[in-house]
This record gives C-alpha cells, structure tokens and sequence, in this order.
C-alpha cells in the first residue's frame, strides 16, 4: 500500500527521472564530435578524430542491432539465431539498390526496409510453426543459406567474400570520406534514438504486454486467449525491421556491405551482446552491444601493441583472439551474472540509494 | 549414367558424414535437451587432435597406420572434453536449457578463437592414405574410395548406436530418459551419471566425424567443425529430434538432395535445396519436430 502511494503522490518527478538523464547522455554523445580531448588507451586520437569518430558511430551501430535482437529474446523469449539474416538483407539489399539496380538512395532505404521486413514475415511466419530450441535450429538454417548465397555472389551482385562498396556518386557527400566521419557517428546516433523510441512504444503497448506474458509462460498467455503465433511473429517482424534499419546505417556508415553480417557467428555474437549488457533491458541490450564491439575492436589493437608481451607465445596469441576472451567472458556472466552488466549496475545503484 | 552414379555416392558420403556429425547432436539433445552448439568445436578438436597425432607419428609408419591410431586418439579426446565439458559447464545448469545453450555458445566461440590464436586460421593440409586417394570403376564410373569407408564407418556406428541402445543396461535408461525422463528418475536410476556417458558419446563420435571430415576436404581448418555442425543440425530437426533412424534417413536425404542439386542444378543451389527441405518438412510435418523416442 505504502509502495501505490509513493508511486502515485510524485508522478511528475519520477517520470522526469526517467527521461533527463538519457536526454542529457544523448546530448553529451551529440556533443563529442566538438570535443578536441584526447583520451589516450581509450580511444585512438582526439574524441572527434575521425578514427574515434568512425569507432564509436559503429559500436553505436552495434548497440542498436543488440536492441532490436532485444525485441525477439529479450522481451519475446524468442531464441532465434537467424537475426543476422534481416540486418545483413538491409544492408545488402541497400548496396545492391544502389549500385546493381542504380535506385536513387531514398528509393534504395525503402526497398531495403521493405524487403528485410518481408523476408521477416516469411521467414518468421514459416519457422515459427515450431517451438523453442527447433526454432533456434530453423532460423540458424535460414540465416545459414542467405550466408551461402552472398558468399556464391549470384550475378556478381554481392561481391562474394570481398563484399560490395557503396558507389560513392550516389551516397550524399556529408556521409562520405574521412573529415565527414561525425556526420556518419550522428547518423548512427539517430539509429539509436529511432530504436529506442520505437522500442519503448512497443513494450509499453498492448502488444509490448502480450509479448512479455508470452516470454514468462506462453502455454498462459494461450489460455488467456492471447494469440501467441501473431504475438511472436509480431515481434519477428519489428525487431527484423529494426535490424535491418541498423545494416542501412551500417551499410553507410561503413561504405559498403560485407560477408561478416551474414555469418553464423555475428548471429551470436548478437545473443552475446544481448545476455552480457542484460536480456530484457533497453540499457541493457545498448550497452552490451556498444561494449561488446568496443572489446572486439579494441583487444585486436591491444594484441597488437605489445601489451601482452611479457605473456608465453601460446597464450599471447589465444588472448589476441578478442572472441576468445568475450567467449569466456559471456560464460562467466551466465553463470554468475545472469541478468548481464544492467542487472549488475541496478544492483549497485539500489544499494547506493538505500544503503 | 556414370556422373549419376558418381553423384549418388559422393552424396551418399556426405550423408555419412553428416550423420556422424548429427547423431550424437540427436542423442544429447533427445535425451537431455541441451541444444550442444560446441558440438562444432568437439568436430574441430577432433579433426585437429588427428592431425596433429599424424604429424607427431614418425614418418616410417605407414600413412594409413598413422591414420588408424590418430582416429583412436582423436575419439579419446573427443570422449574426454565432452565429459569435461558436461561435468564443469553444462550439469550446473541442470534444467535451464536456454542457459545450457548459452554456454555452449560462449564455448564454440572461445573454442575457434582459441584454435585459431594456437594454430592460426589457415587451413593445414591433412595426409591421405594412397587406397583411400585411389578410385574403383563401377557401374562405368570411377568412384573414389573414401566415399566408401565414410559410408562403411557411418553403418559400423549406426548398428553400434544401436545395439548400444536396444541390447545394453545404459542403452536402456538413455531410451527411458528419452521417453520419460522424470520417470525414470524416480526409479532411483542416476540419470545425471547417464547424461555425463551420452555427452561423452557425443563427444567421441563428433571427433570421429572431424576425422573423416577433415580427410574429406584434404585440410583441418578451425570453422570446419561450425560448417558441418549447420547440416548436422538440419538433419537433426529434419529427422525429428533424439531420433537415431530418422537422422540417420534425414542424413542421407540431406547428402543427396545437396550433391544432386549441386550437379543438375548449379553449383551453390544444392545447399539453398537442403534449407528448402527443411522449410518443407517443417510445413508439411511439424508435429515430427517435437522429439521422437530413440
């Protein structure tokens, strides 16, 4: 009783809680590209170098991929491993409209979202005729052949293992070359603000509450007549449509698409981002996948600068390997963190308020 | 005439292998629904232990004796890190298989990465023995030889799976647990001791599978073992999970289906066409899919 009151006496302070601090994150990260500050062992260069720059528009990139995988497994309880399907179809589908098929670029987005989101539909609707781990297996076999196809290269179209550039004539001029770098990193700024907003409208709708009812227990959520097929393929086709609004921006923030999107691997890696930042959580999912890449990039640049080199041969070279130590790290957080990095900072931070 | 033939045999061989690499996939998931995503890495340690014993092998020994004992080697490693596997990672996690699956994700990849950093990404080229490089004529075609023992050894593990399972205690309480597992824990039976054998099972067939796959493609490089363990588990859902005869069908169907496309169609279509069948079966026959007995 005394919790409803609490809630209900100061509703305009709560809620502006809630929405200063991401306000006053977001205009921090809209600002860095004016900070000439050089964070040594942090980021390569000045702030807003372009190195810098280019390194944090794509782990932004990656923190939005993680939010709209988020959707399925996180707030669904889907675990698909086909996701990498949908964002690689925005971005090929994006670099094929632009080059093979000469659209202009606004014509190009849509056919990409379009057709990402259709393949979604199909997809979804045809693997989700099963349940639970042989869905896992059905979308990893869906993502598997599309990997095939790019790699075969039909027609000279996807560039085959070199993957495909952007044809610089038809990307506009603020998004291409090195001194355009922030305008890049704010594109990738604005994916994520589109991913979050569109989120959290889903998960505060009907829709949103359906969803969540079917991740704790679907055989309920049936017999509460909630039609969980739509339900879940619902959430298919947003977060397929997000992520593939994620490989537009990565097409034009990276100049181009390649193989790696497709690969079993990314799908993955995706579910690593996902758990370590914390399933389920907006924060969460952000931050894991905008960590997840920074570790990736990073630890390569580590291995090669000697850090390691007081280390025996064998083990310098397997710690060189970033996917060696985020694998061990993703086990270690599913054993001892199993709400991921969120779960660990809100803990820290109930304790900090009532200590 | 004799491309068909041809074709039907390099497809049959593929199927072997796949089945090699699938059913152990089936019977760990059939009976413990733990979807085992390391199993690609139980492939590549097995197809890198192999070459590695090879190479160590003084060279007055026989190609073909090298081989034999690195196979021998091989499966005991396989054996080992699935039991190691099960006993550190997996039983903690007794009963929440999202979290099962998980690790073994977080594994497969620190597994690559690892071989990767020791060994290096590129492929190592594996030695052959002369008998199996060689080709028979049959039917008007030349046919090589080590189509035949992939399918020779895919028989040999097929029967021992089983007689394993209809003629012995442990095959006994692994087609119980598959049935019930609940049940036949309140028989008073340890079925954890039995989870610990089957994934050690697995372990030492999917090392058996990295040997022959890795004598197939000439070469041990460390994404062979994810590459295969794609198809295996294609097979396994398109078999019915924990199934043994339906992967072993679903194996075959899958090689011949690729090999066949792949020649009539265009290089490419045949692995599209096993994503088709899967698409297909899972419209047709979904009630198939929600595990089997074994």
């Amino acid at each position: 009783m005394s919790r409803v009151s609490r809630m209900t006496s100061s509703p305009g302070r709560r809620s502006l809680l809630r929405v200063v601090p991401p306000l006053v994150l977001l205009a921090v990260l809209a600002y860095l590209p004016y900070l000439p500050v050089e964070l040594p062992g942090v980021l390569p260069g000045r702030v807003n170098g372009p190195g810098s720059m280019q390194l944090l528009a794509t782990c932004l990139v990656f923190a939005g991929f993680a939010l709209s995988y988020d959707v399925l497994f996180g707030r669904t309880g889907l675990l698909s491993f086909g996701h990498a399907l949908f964002v690689a179809a925005g971005s090929y589908l994006l670099t094929i409209s632009l080059s093979a098929w000469s659209l202009p670029l606004g014509v190009s987005v849509l056919v990409a979202l379009g057709g990402s989101t259709l393949l979604a539909l199909v997809v979804g609707a045809v693997a989700l005729r099963v349940g639970g781990i042989a869905f896992a297996m059905v979308t990893l076999a869906f993502a598997q052949a599309a990997s095939i196809v790019v790699l075969r290269d039909p027609g000279g179209i996807t560039g085959g293992e070199e993957g495909k550039a952007l044809p610089r004539s038809a990307v506009p001029d603020l998004l291409v070359g090195v001194q355009n770098a922030p305008y890049r990193y704010w594109l990738a700024l604005g994916f994520v603000v589109v991913a979050i907003v569109v989120v959290r409208l889903l998960v505060a709708s009907r829709a949103g509450h359906a969803m969540a009812a079917v991740r704790e227990n679907e055989p309920r959520a049936a017999v509460l007549g909630i039609s969980t097929y739509r339900v879940k393929l619902l959430a298919i086709v947003v977060g397929s449509f997000l992520g593939a609004l994620g490989g537009v921006v990565h097409a034009l923030v990276l100049g181009g698409s390649g193989p790696h999107l497709t690969t079993s691997e990314f799908t993955l890696s995706l579910l690593v981002m996902v758990v370590l930042g914390g399933a389920g959580r907006t924060w969460g999912a952000l931050l894991g996948g905008f960590l997840y890449h920074y570790a990736d990039a990073r630890l390569t640049e580590a291995s090669g600068s000697g850090l390691f080199e007081s280390l025996p041969d064998g083990l310098r070279s397997v710690l060189g390997q970033p996917l060696f130590v985020l694998g061990i790290f993703f086990v270690l957080v599913v054993y001892f963190a199993p709400a991921g990095l969120a779960g660990i900072g809100g803990r820290v931070v109930r304790k900090a308020v009532r200590p | 005439m004799s491309d068909l033939v041809l074709i039907l045999v390099t497809g049959l061989g593929l199927g072997a292998l796949y089945f090699l690499a699938a059913s152990g996939l089936s019977l760990v998931y059939g009976l413990m629904g733990v979807l085992n995503f390391a199993h690609g890495a139980f492939v590549t340690a097995g197809g890198y232990a192999a070459w590695l014993t090879m190479d160590a092998l003084p060279n007055s020994l026989g190609v073909g004796v090298r081989l034999l004992v690195a196979a021998v080697v091989a499966v005991l490693v396989g054996a080992v890190v699935g039991v190691v596997v099960e006993v550190v990672l997996i039983r903690p996690l007794y009963l929440h298989h999202i979290q099962q699956v998980l690790v073994t994700v977080g594994l497969s990849l620190a597994a690559v990465a690892a071989t990767q950093g020791i060994w290096g990404a590129d492929p190592h080229p594996v030695e052959k023995p002369a008998w199996m490089a060689g080709t028979v004529e049959l039917l008007g075609a030349r046919l090589p030889v080590d189509r035949f023992v992939y399918v020779a050894v895919a028989l040999a593990l097929f029967a021992g799976l089983v007689a394993l399972l209809r003629y012995t205690r442990l095959g006994l309480v692994i087609r119980a647990g598959v049935e019930n597992r609940t049940m036949v824990e309140a028989l008073g039976i340890d079925v954890r001791r039995t989870f610990t054998v089957v994934f050690g099972l697995g372990g030492a067939v999917a090392a058996l599978a990295g040997v022959l796959y890795s004598q197939y493609a000439g070469t041990v490089s460390p994404g062979q073992g994810g590459s295969l363990l794609i198809y295996a588990f294609i097979v396994v859902v398109i078999g019915g999970m924990g199934s043994l005869t339906g992967t072993a069908v679903a194996a075959l169907a899958v090689g011949l289906v690729q090999q066949l496309a792949n020649y009539y169609a265009a290089s490419g279509i045949g692995d599209l066409s096993v994503v088709l069948l899967l698409a297909l079966v899972l419209l047709l026959r979904p009630s198939s899919l929600k595990g089997a007995t074994a």
